[in-house]
């Protein structure tokens, strides 16, 4: 599902350059759901973004679902997030004044999606969140594990291959974060391959593989607790 | 798409009312203050006589005084009216195709069943080329003829508004009025013409009244009519009679002339010159040959129909449009910088760099299409405004070129295309933005 070699990324500014990758290289199957955990300031965020395909990076080779990411254009890139990955953020990113229904839609207008599609599907990705009865609510109107699960709705609403969750129950009491879980779960258990990046190792645990990142290179590889997905592997960046 | 971009640029204006009612207002304020100084810089810079305005032409031949130019500001300008013997004389060529010369006189007018009040008019001295060289309309009657110029015939042809004052708006023709003790009888009846400038007699005000009637031009010295317009002088002489007068080298004439050709108006032109040459022989024009013939726009421009401060205050006018597409550009990057952790959002969400520059540019379009309709309406405000201060002067450009429903699309179009000028930038950079910076802090 996703393929990255020796993938390097450095934040230069006038003074300091910071190498926020280092020849990273992962490998992640098709229907794995992965844990990505470490430190604070390793490199979590900065892999997500450009396994998100919203960040370049400067050396490497990145595959996505079989495609060579590294010389796409702006319009290929932005069509290939759209229909093949969806995003849930810390903290919800749901745009305000728009409802649930309105913020589950907007992946689908990029789709260029006919109004009729974009309803069903929208519709059964509440019905998968349990949120049908609050299509109607502004994020203002609803409790944090409940925009959560908008968000999730969102990212799946468009069926992508994959999900890549940004400390999804970082803002989250632990009930809730238990049930954005069970969700989360659930849509991998729906053949959705999941990356998640964590600090807390409780959640990290439930995945199927887990990764440390320090530095900007994975440091560590514990084995999988195989919980009848795909076995993955990960490969030490050089 | 730009359905879903329209909906999200009136939800945007629904989160900032007061950022977007002020961007609206910026927009609209430049407009009204474009389109209210254009429209009085129009009426001013406006050549009523059409495509005409490149067949006709008015003389100018230097007869002033050898040791002071006519014009001290620009000394190579000839006088801009004649003597009564040069006006005769180019009036005597055969070379144009028509060719009037003519004065402003007026005096009390009364009909001789005294159905009327007696009262001062206007009245243009000419010859019958006038009418149709100016395209003049006509309600009832026409022209006189040719022989009425020769005789002269005691005829006369009134203005609309004269005709109803005198004859309360009936068909008047074969009626006669009492001028200067003599009946002249109504030959025509003019329907409106008030042409802005009134180009064939700008020197005595080109936004002056129109006469209210037209009288063949050799009644002016049988009559001993005078001027009531401008009349200068530059030479010291004796001047005991009427005569004296006309033969004197005072200027209050003006001539004009029909060539529809480049030979004919080559050939006037010579005419000119050698006339001019002729008289120097018998001591007349002492200044060195300096004879012009201007076309209506050459006309006009000589005589400074547009003013300096009329073409400075167009330019404030689009330089202040130009701040207020600044201001709007300023407000626009602060209103979508603010929503570019949104913009980041919709990144992340598969919106590319094209999609989010074209819904913020949406946006723009929108905002100035409200800018450019509030606009258009403060503009029409700020004419009606005009026209209480200023009248028949701001109603007649307007009327000649009328803002009517084409006018007011064409202002809006500007306001858009101007609105999407200003935010061509906003949109560019929030299209630039990186989308990963803001999704950790939206």
């Amino acid at each position: 599902m996703l393929s990255m070699t020796n993938v390097s990324k450095v934040f230069r500014t006038d003074l300091i350059e910071t190498h926020a990758l280092r020849n990273f290289s992962l490998e992640v199957k098709a229907g794995e759901f992965l844990a990505v955990t470490g430190p604070s300031g390793s490199g979590k965020t900065t892999f997500l973004n450009i396994a998100g395909l919203l960040e370049p990076y400067e050396s490497g080779s990145y595959k996505l679902d079989g495609i060579e990411v590294t010389d796409l254009s702006d319009d290929a890139r932005s069509k290939l997030r759209n229909e093949k990955i969806g995003f849930i953020f810390q903290s919800f990113n749901l745009m305000p004044d728009l409802n649930v229904y309105d913020n589950i839609d907007v992946p689908l207008r990029y789709r260029r999606m006919k109004a009729a599609e974009r309803h069903e599907r929208i519709t059964n990705a509440l019905e998968i969140v349990g949120l049908a009865a609050r299509m109607k609510h502004i994020p203002a109107q609803l409790s944090g594990g409940q925009q959560q699960r908008v968000a999730i709705a969102r990212a799946i609403a468009g069926d992508p291959k994959l999900i890549m969750a940004d400390e999804p129950t970082g803002n989250l009491d632990s009930l809730m974060a238990r049930q954005v879980m069970d969700l989360l779960e659930k849509i991998n258990g729906m053949g959705t391959t999941v990356i998640m990046v964590t600090h807390d190792p409780e959640l990290a645990r439930r995945a199927h593989r887990n990764v440390q990142v320090v530095d900007g290179q994975i440091t560590d590889f514990k084995p999988y607790e195989v919980r009848g997905a795909t076995p993955a592997t990960a490969s030490m960046g050089a | 798409m730009f359905g879903y971009y329209m909906q999200l640029a009136l939800a945007s204006f629904r989160r900032n009312p007061g950022l977007t009612s002020l961007m609206i207002f910026a927009i609209a304020l430049g407009i009204a203050v474009c389109m209210i100084t254009l429209t009085s810089y129009r009426a001013a810079a406006n050549n009523p006589a059409g495509e005409r305005g490149e067949i006709l032409f008015s003389p100018s031949l230097d007869s002033w005084d050898p040791e002071n130019a006519y014009d001290k500001d620009d000394k190579s300008l000839a006088p801009n009216q004649l003597t009564y013997r040069d006006a005769k004389a180019l009036y005597a060529s055969e070379i144009p195709d028509r060719k009037i010369i003519t004065y402003k006189t007026g005096d009390i007018y009364t009909r001789p069943d005294k159905g009327m009040d007696p009262h001062y008019i206007g009245t243009r001295m000419t010859s019958r080329d006038f009418f149709a060289m100016f395209e003049v309309p006509f309600l009832h009657g026409g022209p006189w003829d040719a022989k009425a110029d020769e005789g002269p015939e005691p005829v006369i042809v009134l203005s609309k508004e004269e005709n109803e004052k005198a004859f309360g708006g009936e068909n008047s023709v074969g009626k006669t009025l009492f001028w200067k003790g003599r009946e002249f009888r109504v030959v025509g009846v003019l329907d409106h013409w008030e042409p802005m400038p009134k180009y064939f007699d700008v020197n005595n005000g080109a936004f002056q009244d129109m006469e209210g009637a037209y009288v063949p031009f050799a009644w002016g010295p049988i009559l001993e009519l005078g001027s009531h317009g401008n009349t200068n002088c530059w030479k010291t002489e004796i001047i005991d009679s009427f005569q004296a007068f006309l033969n004197s080298e005072c200027i209050w004439f003006s001539a004009w002339v029909e060539l529809r050709t480049a030979d004919k108006q080559q050939a006037f032109k010579e005419f000119m010159d050698n006339y001019v040459i002729d008289q120097k022989k018998h001591g007349r024009f002492p200044r060195p040959l300096n004879n012009y013939l201007y076309d209506v726009d050459g006309w006009m421009k000589r005589n400074k129909v547009v003013q300096d401060d009329n073409k400075a205050m167009l330019i404030m006018a689009f330089a202040f449009l130009a701040v207020c597409l600044v201001n709007t550009v300023g407000l626009l990057l602060a209103k979508f910088l603010n929503a570019a952790p949104i913009a980041g959002v919709r990144r992340a969400l598969g919106a590319s760099r094209r999609d989010i520059f074209w819904q913020h540019l949406t946006e723009s379009g929108v905002v100035a299409l409200a800018g450019g309709i509030v606009g258009g309406i403060l503009g029409v405000l700020g004419i009606w405004a005009l026209r209480a201060w200023y009248g028949r002067f701001v109603e007649e450009a307007t009327r000649v070129l009328p803002f009517d429903e084409k006018n007011f699309v064409i202002v809006v179009a500007i306001a858009v295309c101007a609105g999407l000028l200003a935010g061509l930038y906003p949109a560019w950079r929030i299209g630039r933005a990186a989308p990963a910076s803001y999704l950790k802090v939206q």
